[in-house]
């Protein structure tokens, strides 16, 4: 109970913190950055669900942002949705595609399940490409609305290109999605999933049904890189495919590798390094892959499980899982 | 005492290797069943048949409290569900987890919170993971783990690990536990120990279904002992009369000191 209440406090003093930021430094160039570091973190923490806890190794975790990202914008142009209806259908829409995706990929598993998700995220982007009627093709979805909002005295704002009102939806999107996963991963569902990933023939036997489970996560996970998609589009007013492409994946994986898998705050904390860092590095630019690999490298062998993860020391090196059940 | 379990004419293969060889037998309600036999005679298999881990090639396996119900075709989580849970020869714990998340996991079945009561406050929700906290901390004491339900479950030495599988086995409250040889792996005070505890658990009228290679072990606590070898089921009885019974014997004899049978 008091490690509750100090994670509480904890957490109260992060949100209050951020909320505070853009008054102490309203610079919109480094709000901009922290905006696109808390997508990144909206994204990771999404991924953290199917990666994380589920242990099912995602490659096209971008198809889902990407889809979240054109549901919204063609909701908004051909039928004029606003920003706060549309990006409830965007996470559906991304959602189901992870379900839909998972019914097929989840009958194979480990490297083979790395091999179709990768597939999975080129085929949506080279689909987005192609379908040019209703795409637009590589030049994508042009003048999509940003979110506006009503506020007395002043009437209907449009968010317009202003950094701050995309800071503190970004910011208080991600807080809330935060909380919902931590409440997730500590109720019966989150507890499955991380069964499924230490050990999916034992957590079946215990009677978690592995492939339900599994498909929530991925439902979950997509929905989540749904809403971030629909923010995007919205922030941007502009959604191209190679915006989507397998870099993003990867790098938003690396994030959640970095922070410790099925760690919140280290999915949170991965992204705001590895999303910020290379941004505010500006030299670094061109070696930003290379910081990713190499920043990936040190932490197998240094940290394996992550800055936050949890580690099963003491574990006998020998205690695989391997042989006869 | 009308049967818990029925296995009738199983049969399973490997290749050419014949794992289960037209194994028929049964467990009653209450009743602790040791099952016996070499390395390699097809125990393992025949636990495997029963929780769904393995499609038997020929035969039936049906349980019930009641009326029987096949259990062919299920998949493990339906047969968990259905009142069955296991242990595994080489424990399987969920090692990343704590000693307490293990236990919680098995009570994924008794519990029914959906995605939305998990995600947002939900009075239902939280009533139930008290019940599930509860339960799974009551079987912890049983074992002996109370006092270290916070360490990770890898991290636990291997006798207690054996007895923290049997708590998440127990923690769904299943009819039939099917126990893969638990004293393997102990030293001689933590086998009396397990003794004591599957004692207890027969006290409380849970039905036991062992696997053990030892028959020292096996002997004092069972009701009754089937015997397996080359995956045929050769003798079956109280345990005096099974000690004795000559093919037993052969079959014991005749492989400690000529063939290892398990790769
Ligand atoms: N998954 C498997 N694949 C191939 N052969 C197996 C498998 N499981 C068991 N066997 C074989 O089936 C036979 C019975 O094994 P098992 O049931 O593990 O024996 P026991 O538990 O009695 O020692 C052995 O010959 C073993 O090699
Ligand atoms: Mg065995």
């Amino acid at each position: 109970m008091e490690g509750f209440r100090n994670q509480t406090v904890r957490w109260a003093i992060g949100v209050i913190a951020a909320l505070a930021l853009p008054i102490l430094n309203p610079n919109p160039y480094h709000l901009d950055v922290l905006t696109n570091a808390l997508l990144y973190a909206l994204l990771a923490l999404g991924l953290n669900l199917i990666v994380g806890l589920a242990g099912l190794l995602h490659l096209g975790y971008a198809a889902f942002f990407a889809i979240g990202a054109y549901t919204y914008g063609l909701l908004n142009l051909h039928w004029h949705w606003p920003f706060w209806i549309g990006m409830i259908p965007a996470a559906i829409v991304a959602g189901l595609s992870g379900v839909c995706l998972g019914v097929p990929a989840l009958r194979v598993r480990g490297d083979y399940l790395a091999i179709v998700t990768l597939g999975f995220g080129e085929i949506v982007r080279i689909a987005f490409t192609n379908l040019e009627q209703w795409t637009g093709g590589p030049n994508g979805l042009l003048g999509i609305a940003h979110p506006k909002i009503w506020i007395p005295g002043r009437g209907l704002i449009d968010f317009g290109v202003a950094s701050m009102p995309y800071y503190y939806l970004v910011c208080i999107t991600t807080a809330a999605v935060a909380v919902v996963c931590v409440r997730l991963s500590r109720s019966r569902i989150g507890r499955a999933w991380v069964a499924i990933r230490e050990d999916e023939l034992a957590a079946s036997c215990m009677g978690v049904p592995v492939l339900q489970l599994k498909l929530l996560a991925q439902g979950c996970g997509g929905a989540i890189a749904g809403l971030a998609g629909a923010i995007f589009a919205s922030k941007q007013g502009t959604v191209t495919p190679d915006s989507f492409d397998f870099i993003l994946s990867v790098m938003v994986l690396a994030m959640v590798v970095l922070g410790g898998l099925g760690s919140i705050r280290g999915a949170i904390l991965g992204a705001l390094l590895l999303g910020s860092l290379p941004e505010l590095l500006r030299w670094f630019e061109q070696y930003r892959m290379l910081l990713f690999g190499l920043t990936m490298i040190v932490m197998m062998r240094l940290r394996p499980q992550g800055l936050f993860g949890r580690s099963s020391q003491g574990l006998a090196p020998d205690r695989a899982h391997a042989g006869s059940a | 005492m009308p049967a818990l379990l029925e296995v009738e004419r199983l049969t399973r293969r490997f290749g050419g290797v014949v794992a289960l060889d037209d194994v028929t037998l049964s467990v009653e309600q209450g009743e602790t069943v040791g099952l016996i036999g070499p390395n390699g005679a097809g125990k393992t298999t025949l636990f495997n048949c029963v929780t769904g881990v393995l499609r038997p090639d020929d035969g039936e396996v049906r349980f019930g409290r009641g009326p029987m119900e096949s259990l062919t075709g299920l998949a493990p989580h339906d047969i968990a569900q259905c009142g069955i849970t296991r242990t595994f020869q080489n424990v399987r714990l969920f090692s990343g987890m704590s000693v307490l998340e293990n236990v919680l996991v098995g009570t994924y079945i008794r519990t029914h919170a959906g995605l939305i009561s998990s995600m947002l406050p939900s009075a239902e929700a939280r009533r139930e993971e008290r019940w599930a906290q509860d339960r799974a901390m009551g079987l912890l004491e049983l074992v002996g783990l109370a006092g270290r339900s916070h360490e990770m479950a890898g991290a636990l030495p291997f006798g207690l690990q054996r007895r923290l599988e049997i708590a998440r086995a127990l923690s769904s409250d299943p009819a039939l536990l099917l126990l893969d040889e638990p004293a393997a792996g102990l030293n001689a005070a933590e086998k009396q120990a397990l003794l004591q505890l599957i004692e207890q658990l027969k006290g409380q009228g849970l039905t036991t279904f062992l696997i053990e290679h030892d028959m020292r072990v096996v002997m004092p606590i069972s009701d009754r002992v089937v015997v397996l070898d080359y995956g045929k089921k050769i003798a079956e009885g109280p345990p005096k009369l099974v000690q004795e019974n000559p093919r037993v014997i052969e079959a014991y004899l005749g492989t400690s000191t000529t063939v290892n049978r398990e790769p």
